[in-house]
């Protein structure tokens, strides 16, 4: 099969799958316990992503000190705690980041 | 400035950080999709088509390995299964727009553009020009992925290794999450998605974030059910 099928197949189930909920939940009602387990979701995906960007090091999880990522990733997470601004949380990591590289 | 204008800027300043991420990423897939022996044409309409980061990276990959093309499919589908969650979870705040509209927004809805749209929504509630938002945020993406994708497959990705600009994908979410976590099932259910995505992190497929998140979900969903 040639790529360009590959791609327009891949391409319309990707669409699919961001569509399907939208578009379903749009004709019925969401169930009460779903709706409230939706809630959950962003906090959820979103450490699934970060947890292992800041602990996996290499091929292995690595608590050590150092693990720049982490040391950075927690003052990121200190700084989100108090402060509440994202631009503020992201220029205090990415300089973390620097100075402990330099270190 | 209308309400809707005022929405799609703030769709695209919240989405600002995400693109520095996501700029080197394009590039790095450009390249690759380039060396793997597709087309150029082939490589940047696969970022217009599929708008999909880690389903293209993984689509480059078994096309280079000369993989059956029913095996590159489903890996596609599977890797995109997280995509199910978000429309699932942006679909009460997105209830009342057209279709059209819905057809576009789910078009144009990533990891990058779902973070933040969902984030405002859970807390500034839904407005008759919230989803001016989404499509700020999701545009945004959008032009950075096919840009990046584009310099990438004509200059080769240039940036330098040691620039850690990925890191400002995680530190963007940390940021978004934090102000999130308001009550203990909140942190139970971060916390425990967390720790199973570090426990699930060798399966493939991004199948480890599928099942840290639904277990998150889960934890979340009982927590919340006790009190």
């Amino acid at each position: 099969m040639n790529i360009w099928l590959i791609m327009l197949i891949g391409g319309l189930i990707t669409f699919g799958m961001r569509f399907s909920l939208i578009f379903l939940f749009g004709k019925f009602e969401i169930p009460q316990t779903m709706r409230r387990a939706l809630h959950y979701v962003p906090p959820a995906v979103l450490s699934a992503i970060i947890f292992p960007k800041l602990l996996y090091f290499g091929n292995q999880i690595d608590l050590s000190l150092g693990n720049t990522r982490l040391l950075a990733g927690i003052v990121a997470i200190l700084v989100a705690w108090f402060f509440k601004n994202t631009l503020l949380t992201i220029i205090a990591g990415m300089i973390a980041l620097f100075v402990l590289q330099l270190l | 400035m209308s309400e809707a204008k005022k929405a799609f800027l703030d769709g695209v300043r919240a989405e600002f950080p995400l693109l520095v991420g996501v700029f080197p990423f394009g590039m790095i897939y450009g390249a690759l999709a380039l060396n793997a022996g597709l087309s150029a044409l082939a490589s940047q309409m696969m970022s217009s088509i599929m708008l999909a980061g880690s389903a293209q990276f993984v689509t480059v990959q078994l096309v280079s390995d000369a993989a059956p093309a029913l095996v590159i499919i489903l890996t596609i589908a599977v890797v995109n299964l997280r995509h199910m969650l978000y429309s699932a979870s942006l679909a009460p705040h997105l209830k009342s727009i057209s279709l059209k509209w819905k057809v576009l927004l789910s078009y144009l809805l990533t990891d990058e553009a779902y973070a933040p749209s969902i984030l405002k929504y859970e807390e500034k509630g839904v407005t008759p020009v919230s989803h001016w938002f989404l499509l700020g945020a999701g545009f945004s993406l959008w032009f950075t992925w096919q840009v990046s994708t584009a310099l990438g497959i004509f200059l080769g990705a240039k940036i330098p290794e040691e620039w850690p600009l990925d890191f400002a994908l995680p530190l963007t979410f940390i940021a978004m999450v934090m102000p999130a976590l308001k009550n203990r099932p909140m942190v139970a259910a971060a916390v425990s998605a967390g720790l199973v995505a570090l426990l699930a992190h060798g399966l493939p497929f991004q199948l480890g974030l599928i099942l840290a998140a639904l277990t998150g979900i889960v934890v979340g969903t009982v927590l919340e059910g006790k009190k």
